[in-house]
């Protein structure tokens, strides 16, 4: 327990602290989606990584979000921060009740079934112009404000988003490490033994489902207030793989291996920006390397790797001894 | 405290089970043994809610338990431990028999996110009663180890201990002495006895006689789907059917 | 029109798309009933089928007849690269990382398919001319008949093959028991590397006949795949008549749809049937409730 709070303690310093490097520079505006991604991350980790579950349209949810944020504040003017909370709790709803059909499905069919769903969402996104302005996207989203303050700069957005990150991740690191955590690993380890001892499993799937979906959808509603324009490529299939792809390279089962994998694949582009649009036959190379060769993700594969470096450096003094 | 009435199990035309009915009294121990194929396991999965039998009631302490999920058995006061112990393998021995105390635990999605009082409560009498739980079997020492690197005796050890955190009033083992020494064996025997003591009524499935007739009250014995004779274990092995049918095969 | 008339003229266009998802769905069926795996990049063998041919055409100036089989075996040579490259290595590992490997496949041969060709949208020429058939006042088009023929053709090759050839009798033993299979002697890594050739090249022949009607592109792959898949779960992921019924059924509700409520929505049809299948009938809707997919 010491050590969690170690951890997250160092990582909220960091992140506290980070602007200051770069203050005048275009990337604090890439950090602030790196915050935003970095909940998305974490959200679909929960499912994917602790209950073992795989979602291929959390992007319909961080969609759901957004544009009941950004249509319910511009079009109906109500109040941003209530709205995000009615927009979490819409969104935990709506996935809470499909979560029980949906998630009586495993594996491929899962998989299938949270891509229909994902598409279903965005053709809507598209095709209901009269109130999402459909494909050419809604704009004119106001910035969120706290009395006085309007978050209206990089560095304003910069600790917004991150103050939400921060909560995010201590809540989830509390969550992985309580009975409902532990009784997930549970689930994905021996799902019958674990139902024979009395836990759950479909309740338990769904209300992290629900829970997952809940955050995606308040990183939703954040993301339109941040952008103030959206539009629905931003919750399309591709951003679903990217979200799968994030949490995969980071590591299963590591809430700050999501972060990693957040914080990798949204300064990558920045840095690959000679490859254009082709940077997505990057992203499928990556997510089949990393399935091959490194299942465990960064958060496992480099210790790894480097205790085989370690090992092949000894074994090698040992051969000259 | 447990009546299965007229089971029948048919598998694709094969029936497993044909009209199997006996009871179980409380705070007994009962085995239930037969030869290969005799329809044990099959039974068991019935009893413990894995497989919906084709006819026949499965009634526990006067509740119809057909077709209830495995989960909702727990809590009604049964559980079961497998025939090749089913462990969480990349969760340590203590964490395992926590799960164990899933049931008996309350707090919520929210609850455990922000670490109420109340949740950090329960979560230090999970941990506690765990560790006693561990002590009774006798593995308190290996509370850190991961469940996978057990030998496989003590997980065993451990798949008891998780199933009795549940604080069931019935515990079905299949095959517990599968797969453990002589010495572990009698040390089963013990601890069997011991959870009987605790008011918990005990019902294996098991090859081992010597083990069988040492503990168990009352046998039921399955032969090719069917029950063959039903007693204490002087009976049994004084029947001629059983020696017959069970005894005369070379197991 | 006439109501009577449009609606013929709905079937019609309904009943082509719907016999190229039931060849992407038979696709999906054959690797799935060999694998257990739903591959997530059959979509993209749909896309290279289309893509190969148009580039044989331009740019090497072949004639169809050689660019359309050719462009098949290239996209059954992607398919075994596939399987040995991708699926082999992770033959033991879970679920998820299957699902999540294909999709990386899947990926990455978009993304290679726009690097070579870009993101234009291309058509195909059809293969006998664009003269309209008149038919009780609905028009259709030869690249209509040439759907038609194409899938009954290979309907019935795929019929024969499972229950007349060696090869397909070891797939289908494969596929009951892989184990039993692999104990008779049957050679299941063959057997699995051969479903994903034959599957690549169904996809890609469906993808070469309805290219001339709807155009291709390098992305054209996503939605045709997801189509195909939803024909085979409507059809019980059978690799026989029940998925071909599947792909009609969706490809009929489909162009009603568009026709009589909303064009926009109209893929939607497909994903909400899909939704709907899988949580009241997983076993398709001809299958029988115990043989159990999920």
């Amino acid at each position: 327990m010491k050590r969690e709070l170690l951890k997250y303690s160092i990582f909220a310093v960091c992140v506290l602290l980070a602007p200051l490097a770069f203050l005048d520079s275009y990337l604090l505006n890439v950090l602030v989606f790196v915050g935003i991604h970095t909940m998305l991350a974490v959200a679909l980790n929960l499912l994917l990584g602790y209950a073992g579950q795989i979602s291929l349209g959390h992007a319909a949810f961080f969609g759901l979000g957004a544009y009941l944020s950004g249509v319910l504040t511009t079009t109906y003017g109500w109040n941003p921060w209530f709205t995000m909370l009615v927009a979490a709790i819409v969104v935990g709803g709506l996935a809470f009740m499909i979560g029980f059909p949906i998630l009586k499905l495993k594996g491929h069919y899962l998989a299938m079934a949270t891509l229909g769903l994902g598409i279903i969402i965005f053709i809507v996104f598209n095709e209901w112009v009269e109130v999402t302005s459909g494909p050419s996207g809604f704009s004119g989203i106001p910035n969120l404000q706290l009395g006085q303050l309007i978050f209206d700069s990089d560095l304003k957005n910069y600790y917004l988003v991150w103050c939400f990150v921060l909560g995010c991740v201590l809540l989830s690191v509390n969550l992985a490490n309580s009975r409902i955590g532990r009784a997930l690993r549970a689930i994905h380890d021996a799902e019958v033994a674990a139902r024979v001892v009395g836990v759950n499993a479909r309740l338990l799937k769904v209300q992290i489902f629900a829970l997952s979906a809940m955050i995606s959808a308040i990183a939703g509603s954040l993301y339109a207030h941040v952008m103030t324009f959206i539009a629905p490529p931003s919750f399309g299939f591709n951003i679903s793989v990217e979200l799968l792809t994030m949490v995969v390279i980071g590591g299963l089962g590591s809430i700050y291996g999501s972060f990693l994998g957040a914080l990798l694949l949204t300064l990558l582009p920045e840095f690959l920006r000679f490859m254009h649009d082709y940077d997505i036959v990057f992203y499928g190379g990556l997510l089949m390397v990393m399935t091959i060769f490194m299942p465990g993700g960064l958060v496992q594969g480099i210790p790894d790797l480097f205790r085989k470096l370690v090992g092949l450096r000894k074994g090698k003094g040992d051969s000259h001894a | 405290m447990l009546e299965l009435q007229g089971i029948t199990q048919i598998f694709g035309g094969v029936t497993a089970l044909n009209d199997v009915s006996f009871s179980i009294r409380a705070d007994e121990i009962t085995g239930v043994i037969g030869p290969n194929g005799a329809g044990k396991t099959t039974l068991f999965n019935i009893v413990t809610g894995i497989y919906q039998q084709t006819s026949g009631r499965v009634i526990f302490e006067g509740q119809d338990i057909s077709g209830i999920p495995a989960e909702r058995l727990a809590s009604l006061g049964m559980v079961r431990t497998f025939q090749n112990i089913e462990l969480f393998g990349k969760m340590t021995v203590l964490e395992n028999v926590m799960v164990g105390l899933h049931s008996r635990s309350s707090s919520g999605l929210f609850a455990c996110s922000f670490k109420m009082p109340w949740a950090l409560k329960e979560e230090r009498r999970i941990r506690e009663e765990a560790l006693q739980w561990l002590e009774f079997v006798g593995i308190a020492d290996l509370a850190d180890v991961t469940a996978a690197n057990l030998p496989f005796g003590r997980g065993r050890m451990l798949e008891i201990a998780r199933a009795m955190a549940c604080k069931p009033r019935m515990m079905l083992m299949d095959e517990p002495a599968a797969g453990l020494n002589s010495q572990e064996t009698v040390g089963l025997a013990e601890l069997i006895r011991k959870i009987r003591e605790l008011g918990v009524t005990v019902v294996l499935v098991e090859h081992d006689m010597e083990l069988v007739m040492d503990i168990c009250d009352r046998i039921v014995v399955l032969n090719l789907g069917q029950k063959l004779a039903e007693g204490t274990p002087r009976e049994i092995q004084d029947n001629p059917e059983v020696i017959a049918a069970y005894l005369g095969d070379d197991d | 029109m006439e109501l009577g008339t449009q609606l013929l003229q709905y079937l019609l266009s309904g009943l082509s798309t719907g016999a190229i998802y039931a060849l992407i769905g038979i696709g999906f069926s054959i690797i799935y009933n060999a694998t257990g795996i739903i591959n997530f990049a059959q979509g993209e063998f749909v896309m290279l089928g289309g893509m190969l041919t148009l580039f044989l055409l331009s740019v090497l100036q072949l004639p169809l007849w050689i660019a359309i089989p050719l462009a098949v075996l290239l996209a059954a040579l992607v398919g075994l690269l596939f399987e040995r490259l991708a699926i082999r290595p992770l033959r033991k590992a879970s679920p998820i990382s299957l699902v999540i490997i294909t999709i990386g496949g899947a990926i990455l041969i978009r993304g290679l398919a726009m690097l070579i060709w870009g993101k234009d949208t291309h058509s195909l020429p059809s293969f006998t001319g664009d003269e309209p058939i008149m038919l009780a006042g609905a028009t259709l088009l030869p690249q209509h008949l040439w759907i038609f023929g194409i899938t009954v053709v290979l309907i019935g090759l795929n019929k024969w093959f499972f229950s007349h050839t060696i090869s397909g009798k070891a797939m289908r033993a494969c596929s009951y028991n892989p184990r039993a299979a692999g104990l008779v002697g049957i050679d299941v890594r063959r057997m699995v590397l051969l479903s994903f050739v034959i599957s690549a090249a169904m996809g890609a022949l469906a993808g070469i006949i309805v290219a001339p009607l709807t155009m291709t592109a390098y992305d054209v792959g996503i939605m045709l795949g997801l189509k195909g898949f939803c024909a085979a779960i409507i059809g019980g992921m059978s690799s026989g008549l029940s998925t071909v019924i599947g792909g009609l059924v969706l490809g009929v509700l489909e162009s009603l749809g568009a026709g009589l409520i909303s064009s926009g929505y109209k893929d939607a049809i497909a994903f909400v049937i899909l939704l709907l299948i899988l949580f009241l009938r997983p076993q398709g809707l001809f299958g029988k409730p115990e043989s159990e997919r999920v």
